[in-house]
C-alpha cells in the first residue's frame, strides 16, 4: 500500500529531497504499522517522538491504511 | 537597608526607595507585580489614568547563576483587557534591576503637561548603599522608530546600560503596544508585549528607564550550597531533555518549529481563525528559517539567548537576500500571526512585519491578529503581505485606520462589523486553535490575562507529549489540567526562570527539585513542591479578586460564541467544553 509521509525538523535528512511540508510516497506492506513505517525509513527510534496520522497523534502499534497522511517530528517545544 | 520597592512618580517627576513589606519579602516576578496592583490599583480606574500603576518586577532567581532565570515581569491594569496583567520578557535589562536589589519599580501618578515625555536613569548610590534616580527629559526621542533612539540612548549613557522603553504605539495609547527590553545585541526586540503595557507607560509620559548597574551588591542568596545543588540539577534536566539541551530543536529551529506541529494536528490557526490548517506552512515554519539563514549566510547558525545566562538559546536572527540582518526575533507567535493568520506564506514579508512592531512598540500577537480581522473585512485580501505590512505602518503612522487596529483585534472586529474576533476578555488568542486543543481552550477562557497560552500551557501533553500524552480533541479531565499549569505557571512566572523550562522539569523529576532548591536557597525559605503550588494557586486567586472587582466575573471566562457554532477543519470539531468544566477552574482552585 502507499502512504504518503512528512519528516520534520531533526528528521528532515532521513527523507528523500523533499519540500519542508511537503509529503513524498512510500510503499509498504498491507497491515504496516507506523513502527513500521519508522524502521523502513531507519529513524532512529529515539527521535521519531510525535507521530500524526491523518492529523491524528497515534502511537507506534497503530495500523496504517493505504493513502494514510504522516507526519513524523522529534520532540519540540516552543510558545 | 537590602532589598528594596523603588516607587517613581511622575506626577511631580521624584522617588522614593522603601523597605520591601514583610508581606512582599518572598514575592518577585508576576507575585510581586499582581500583588502590587491588587493592593494599590482601584480596580475600575482608567488604565491610562493617573491612579493606575505600572510594576516591574525581577523573578526570585533573577541576577543570579541560576540558568534561563532573567526574567521580568511588569504589570498593571491593561487597557486592553480592562483587568489586571502581567507580561515577562527575558532581557538583562531585569538582572541589572535585581543585582541593585530592587524587587520592584512601582511607576505611579501621571504628568500634567501633555506631549512632554521623560527618561528615568537608575543607577547604584555606593556612598548611601541604595539606589539613585535621575530624571531625564525624552522628548526628543518620541515619535521615533526604537531601532533609532535605542543608539542614542546607548551614545548617551554609555554601551554598558540597559533600556527598558515604550515606542510610538505606547505614546499613542495604543491597546497592542508593548514594553521594549533591549537584547543581548543592544537591539530593541525583547518584549512584555501583551496587553498594552506600552501606553500605560506612555500614559505616565515614560519613555525609558535606563538602569547602570555599576557598583551594585548583587542578588543575596541565603543558602549557597543548597542553591548550587539546585542550580546543578535544574542545568542537568536542560541539558539533556531533547527540546531544551544544546543544539535540540529549541536551539536549532526556535519556537515556530511548532508551525508544522500545529498544522499536523489540525490546530494551526489560519485566515482568522477559519482553518485548522495552513498549505503555506511548511515555507514559514523554523526549519524554513533555518535553511533560509544558512542559505543566505553561507553557514549553519544554531540560535541565541536573548538574556544572559540561558543555556537553552532560542532567539533567532533573520537575514535579507543579500545577508545582511534584517530582524531578530522570530518567534513562534509572530510567525504564526503575521502568516498562517494572515494567509501570508512569505517569511521576508513576516520578518518585516516582526522588524515593524519592534520599532514602532507593538505586540506581534495582537497586531497580526487584527490585521486577519480586517482581511475577513475585505479591506486587503488574505494573503496580501505587502498590504498588511502597510497596515503595521499606518499604526506607526497614528492614521485613523492604524489607530482602529492599534486598539486591539476585538476593537476592529466591532469597527468592522466581523463576527470572527479570536479574542476573550479582549484580548487576542494565540497560535492554537481552541476547537483542535480544548485545554488550551480552557486556559485562554479562564486565565486572568485574557486569551494566553503562557498562563496554562496544556499544549505540552495535549500536543507535545511532555508530561505525559492527552488527547487533544477531548475535552475531559482538561479543567483540571489547565488549573494545575496555571498555578504551576504563576509560580515559574515569579521565579524568574523562562517558562520553556517547564518542558525539562515537567518530564525530568529531578530538574523540579533543582528549581524548589534553588527558590529555597536564595529566600531561605523551606518550601516544599506542594507550596510552590500552593503560592501559585494564591497569585490567581489574587489576580481573580481583582478582575472580579473591575466587573470581569465568570460570565467573562468564555471563547467566543463561533467557536461554539461554528465547526473547524480539518477536524471539524466545535469548542465543546461546558460551561460547568470552565467554571470549575477557579471554583476548585
Amino acid at each position: 500500500m502507499r502512504v504518503h509521509v512528512k519528516l520534520f525538523a531533526t528528521l528532515r535528512h532521513f527523507a528523500p529531497s523533499a519540500a519542508i511540508g511537503l509529503p513524498f510516497e512510500i510503499d509498504l506492506a498491507e497491515g504496516a504499522a507506523v513502527a513500521d513505517l519508522i524502521h523502513h525509513l531507519s529513524l532512529p527510534a529515539e527521535e521519531a517522538k510525535m507521530v500524526y496520522v491523518n492529523a491524528r497523534a497515534r502511537p507506534e502499534d497503530w495500523r496504517l491504511e493505504p493513502g494514510d497522511e504522516i507526519g513524523i517530528f522529534p520532540l519540540i517545544g516552543g510558545g | 537597608m537590602s532589598t528594596s520597592i523603588l516607587r517613581i512618580n511622575m506626577t511631580d517627576l521624584t522617588y522614593r526607595v522603601e523597605e520591601v513589606p514583610e508581606a512582599y519579602k518572598h514575592l518577585g516576578g508576576r507575585g510581586m507585580t499582581s500583588s502590587i496592583v491588587a493592593d494599590e490599583v482601584p480596580p475600575l480606574c482608567h488604565p491610562l489614568g493617573p491612579n493606575n500603576k505600572l510594576v516591574f518586577s525581577p523573578g526570585m532567581l533573577t541576577g543570579t547563576a541560576a540558568p534561563t532565570s532573567a526574567r521580568v515581569s511588569a504589570g498593571a491594569k491593561s487597557p486592553l483587557t480592562g483587568g489586571i496583567k502581567e507580561s515577562n520578557a527575558g532581557t538583562s535589562w531585569a538582572c541589572d534591576l535585581a543585582v541593585m536589589q530592587v524587587k520592584a519599580i512601582v511607576v505611579e501618578g501621571q504628568p500634567k503637561a501633555k506631549g512632554k515625555f521623560w527618561g528615568v536613569n537608575l543607577a547604584w548610590d555606593a556612598a548611601a548603599g541604595k539606589p539613585k534616580v535621575k530624571f531625564f527629559d525624552a522628548t526628543e526621542y518620541a515619535g521615533k522608530s526604537l531601532y533609532e533612539v535605542f543608539p542614542k540612548v546607548y551614545e548617551r549613557f554609555g554601551n554598558k546600560v540597559t533600556i527598558a522603553g515604550c515606542g510610538v504605539a505606547g505614546e499613542y495609547g495604543y491597546c497592542n503596544a508593548g514594553i521594549a527590553f533591549n537584547d543581548e545585541f543592544r537591539r530593541p526586540s525583547r518584549y512584555s508585549g501583551r496587553g498594552g503595557l506600552g501606553s500605560v507607560m506612555g500614559s505616565k509620559g515614560l519613555k525609558f528607564i535606563v538602569i547602570n548597574d555599576d557598583g551594585a551588591p548583587g542578588v543575596q542568596i541565603t543558602d549557597k550550597a543548597l542553591f548550587n545543588q539546585g542550580c546543578k540539577k535544574m542545568t542537568d534536566a536542560l541539558r539533556t531533555h531533547n527540546i531544551t539541551k544544546p543544539k535540540g530543536t529549541l536551539n536549532t529551529y526556535g519556537t515556530a518549529a511548532l508551525i508544522n506541529v500545529l498544522n499536523e494536528a489540525g490546530g494551526l490557526p489560519t485566515r482568522n481563525f477559519s482553518s485548522g490548517r495552513f498549505e503555506g506552512a511548511g515555507s514559514i515554519a523554523g526549519e524554513a528559517v533555518f535553511d533560509g539563514v544558512k542559505q543566505r549566510t553561507g553557514k549553519e547558525t544554531y540560535n541565541h539567548a536573548c538574556s544572559p545566562g540561558c543555556i537553552i538559546q532560542c532567539s533567532n536572527t533573520w537575514y535579507k537576500p543579500d545577508g545582511t540582518e534584517h530582524t531578530s526575533c522570530l518567534e513562534y507567535e509572530s510567525i504564526w500571526a503575521f502568516g498562517a493568520d494572515c494567509g501570508i506564506d512569505n517569511l521576508d514579508d513576516v520578518a518585516e512585519m516582526i522588524r515593524l512592531c519592534n520599532a514602532y512598540g507593538l505586540d506581534t500577537m495582537e497586531t497580526g491578529t487584527a490585521i486577519a480581522v480586517v482581511m475577513e473585512a475585505g479591506v486587503i485580501k488574505f494573503g496580501d503581505g505587502k498590504g498588511a505590512i502597510n497596515l503595521v505602518h499606518e499604526m506607526g503612522k497614528g492614521t485613523p485606520m492604524g489607530r482602529i487596529l492599534g486598539g486591539g483585534t476585538a476593537l476592529t472586529g466591532k469597527a468592522f462589523g466581523v463576527i470572527h474576533v479570536p479574542t476573550v476578555k479582549g484580548q487576542s488568542m494565540p497560535a492554537y486553535e481552541p476547537r483542535a486543543v480544548k485545554g488550551i481552550g480552557i486556559t485562554y477562557a479562564t486565565t486572568t490575562m485574557g486569551a494566553d497560552h503562557t498562563a496554562g500551557y496544556t499544549i505540552a501533553p495535549e500536543i507535545l507529549g511532555v508530561m505525559g500524552k492527552q488527547d487533544p480533541l477531548s475535552p475531559e479531565g482538561k479543567a483540571g489540567l489547565s488549573r494545575a499549569f496555571q498555578a504551576t505557571t504563576a509560580f515559574i512566572d515569579s521565579s524568574g526562570h523562562c517558562l520553556f523550562i517547564a518542558f525539562a522539569i515537567l518530564d525530568i523529576a529531578s530538574g523540579y527539585e533543582g528549581m524548589v532548591e534553588e527558590t529555597n536557597g536564595v529566600l531561605g525559605t523551606n518550601w516544599s513542591a506542594a507550596d510552590i503550588l500552593a503560592l501559585g494557586g494564591s497569585i490567581l486567586k489574587k489576580e481573580r479578586a481583582f478582575n472580579e472587582a473591575a466587573g470581569i466575573g465568570k460570565a467573562a471566562d468564555r471563547v467566543p460564541e463561533f467557536m461554539k457554532l461554528e465547526p473547524l477543519p480539518p477536524h471539524n470539531q466545535v469548542f465543546d467544553v461546558p460551561d460547568s468544566a470552565l467554571d470549575s477552574v477557579f471554583a476548585e482552585l
